[in-house]
């Protein structure tokens, strides 16, 4: 058995190591380090602080002396009399179009996969697509927003109009409301599924009665957040031919509103941004406080949700 | 409560009425249909670019997609101007992103405490919500006149360097997640065994937790250059959109998705000379094609340390 005994340690050993933990040495390295990863940390935070103050700075004349005006302004000329109605009314409507569309098919697609699907290569293949459709750049949904509901569709489009926008842009965001969905689904106990099956329950009363309550905020989260994505994202609406002149009035019934030309809130801040006059620079950076306002509030909105009810589990 | 006789209990009885089986059949059906969905836009992306694209690739001289810059409405398609210019874009925007995102993510995974975490990370994910025409016109009125015609006289405002650094920005919180769930997952026993060894935090971060998490990391180096490479309103707002071929990021220039929102917002047709049209779809095969190769390889990358812990 001694030979299992471990060996004294050599008297220099045990001499170096106790100078080494009582020479209270200043760590150098350890310092420098945690510095350099705090000056990241510092320069992500200010730059959103830059990029906020820099834009309210910037739309402040305007957003302080005529708010209402150039809410429910319609796009001119002029910058003193430019609004940004119709870009709100373009935005809004694709906004719809996403939740009609895009939220009740990511869910439900998200439940096929998490509550419904065998483990095949059918499965494994949907599951890998979904991944990839999240990484297509959006400039090539524009192009299928062109190609498919702007010229091959346009019977039921109408062409470059809202219904093609929306549904391009719902398109866009189903890849992010299915895997958040899926993603809050996966985090349901099973314990919660076998109490639904253990009183005699099929499966979709198992899923509608236990496991949708449990993870709506999860589901909700993921779809305010692609919501947000879909109502700052311009390239797409490029490509499909949203413009800043000769636009529809917006004025009578909806039906016919869908079928007119439109633009949308970040159609409008490029339009604007491309014109170097001072006085449309001003109108350019009151939009984006409009805009980030809009986006920034679901965002937020979205996120403090989560956390709060991911701390109360 | 009501007894049941356990006698008149037969299978039939557990089975459950038809109309309640009808309804899951027709519910799990149309969840079906919905997952199915995704392959069937996957199909129509690709139909729609390549139908176009094969036009122009059949169709066009290809002197003209080898000569000297984008103009598609002169007829000539110099693919190496607009690549050339992702290019410049994406390095810019990885050299401003990396180091910023990944400090930030080695700073909340092994340095931060939770109190400090729970603050930074919404502030991190609302970054990353900002809309990229925000960025574009930050990169234009603040990035361009504040920091590069400061430092280089005679600049253009509108420049690839204005515009990478926006997409610099863009694309630091999607590195800075990536990363930090990469780190976070590496086992706290790999770090208890190096403070074991009397390592410091220092010594346990860089030695251990980064190796550990190194196929993370790249996989979130992957993801963003995809990202970077098809981001389009940044570029096309701060870049300037000149087809003149150059390899000078200080000068404006055009990248693979500008040319192709350029080309789209000219009329509000795209319409124009012989294969302008076309040229769009080749060009967006071609953002499509290279996106796609990054994505699948940062999926393996992600998949191995999910594998791994």
């Amino acid at each position: 058995m001694s030979v299992l005994a471990p060996a004294a340690p050599a008297p220099q050993t045990a001499d170096a190591v106790r100078r080494r933990l009582t020479s209270g040495r200043a760590d150098v390295a350890g310092v420098v380090f945690r510095s350099i990863l705090g000056l990241a940390i510092v320069l992500t935070l200010a730059i959103l602080i830059v990029l906020i103050t820099d834009v309210v700075t910037g739309g402040w004349t305007v957003l302080s002396s005529r708010l209402g005006d150039f809410l429910t302004g319609e796009l001119a000329l002029s910058a003193e009399r430019s609004g940004v109605y119709q870009g709100l009314i373009g935005s809004l409507y694709i906004g719809i179009f996403v939740v009609v569309l895009a939220f009740p098919i990511g869910i439900g697609a998200a439940i096929y996969l998490e509550e419904y699907a065998p483990k095949s290569r059918f499965t494994r293949v949907i599951d890998i697509n979904i991944r990839n459709l999240a990484g297509v750049p959006s400039v090539v949904y524009g192009i299928l927003g062109f190609a498919i509901f702007v010229k091959s569709l346009s019977s039921l489009s109408g062409g470059a109009t809202p219904i093609a926008a929306g549904v391009t842009l719902a398109i866009l965001v189903l890849p992010i409301v299915i895997i958040t969905s899926a993603e809050a689904i996966r985090a349901v106990p099973d314990s919660i599924r076998e109490a639904g099956f253990g009183v005699g329950a099929t499966r979709w009363e198992v899923v509608r009665s236990h496991v949708l309550p449990y993870a709506a905020p999860g589901i909700l989260t993921g779809t305010v957040l692609s919501l947000a994505r879909a109502l700052g994202e311009a390239a797409p609406l490029i490509l499909i031919g949203a413009v800043t002149g000769r636009l529809g009035t917006f004025g009578g019934p909806v039906t016919e509103q869908l079928q007119e030309k439109f633009t949308a809130m970040p159609i409008v801040i490029t339009a604007w941004a491309g014109r170097p006059n001072a006085d449309f620079q001003a109108l350019t950076a009151a939009a984006i406080v409009i805009l980030l306002a809009v986006v920034l509030l679901f965002n937020t909105g979205a996120i403090l949700l989560r956390n709060r009810y991911e701390r109360r589990r | 409560m009501t007894t049941v006789e356990l006698s008149s209990l037969s299978v039939a009885s557990l089975r459950g009425d038809r109309g309640r089986l009808r309804k899951e059949r027709l519910v799990r059906s149309l969840f079906l249909g919905a997952a199915t969905l995704s392959i069937v836009i996957s199909a129509l992306i690709v139909f729609s670019l390549i139908r176009e694209a094969m036009t122009f690739i059949t169709e066009v001289e290809w002197a003209t997609v080898w000569s000297s810059g984008w103009f598609p409405r002169r007829g000539l398609y110099d693919v190496k101007t607009i690549f050339v210019g992702s290019l410049l874009v994406t390095v810019i925007a990885m050299a401003v992103a990396a180091p910023i995102g990944m400090g930030s993510a080695i700073y909340l995974s092994e340095y931060a405490r939770p109190r400090v975490r729970k603050v930074l990370k919404p502030i991190l994910e609302v970054l990353a919500g900002i809309p990229s025409v925000v960025l574009g016109f930050f990169a234009l009125t603040f990035v361009s006149p504040e920091l590069i015609q400061r430092f280089s006289e005679g600049t253009t405002q509108a420049n690839l360097a204005a515009a990478g650094i926006g997409v610099g920005i863009l694309t630091i919180p999607l590195i800075a997640s990536i990363s930090e769930d990469a780190m976070r997952s590496v086992p706290d026993a790999l770090r208890e065994a190096s403070y074991g060894m009397g390592a410091r935090k220092v010594t346990t971060s860089v030695k251990v937790v980064i190796p550990a998490a190194v196929s993370g990391l790249v996989a979130a180096g992957i993801v963003a250059v995809s990202r970077a490479i098809g981001e389009t309103m940044v570029v096309f707002i701060a870049a300037g959109g000149t087809g003149v071929f150059t390899t000078d990021p200080l000068r404006p220039g055009l990248t693979m998705t500008a040319a192709m929102a350029a080309q789209a917002s000219g009329t509000d047709q795209v319409r124009g000379q012989a294969l302008t049209f076309q040229s769009l779809f080749f060009v967006g095969l071609l953002l499509f094609v290279i996106t796609l190769c990054l994505n699948l390889v940062a999926d393996r990358f992600v998949r191995r340390v999910r594998q791994r812990y």
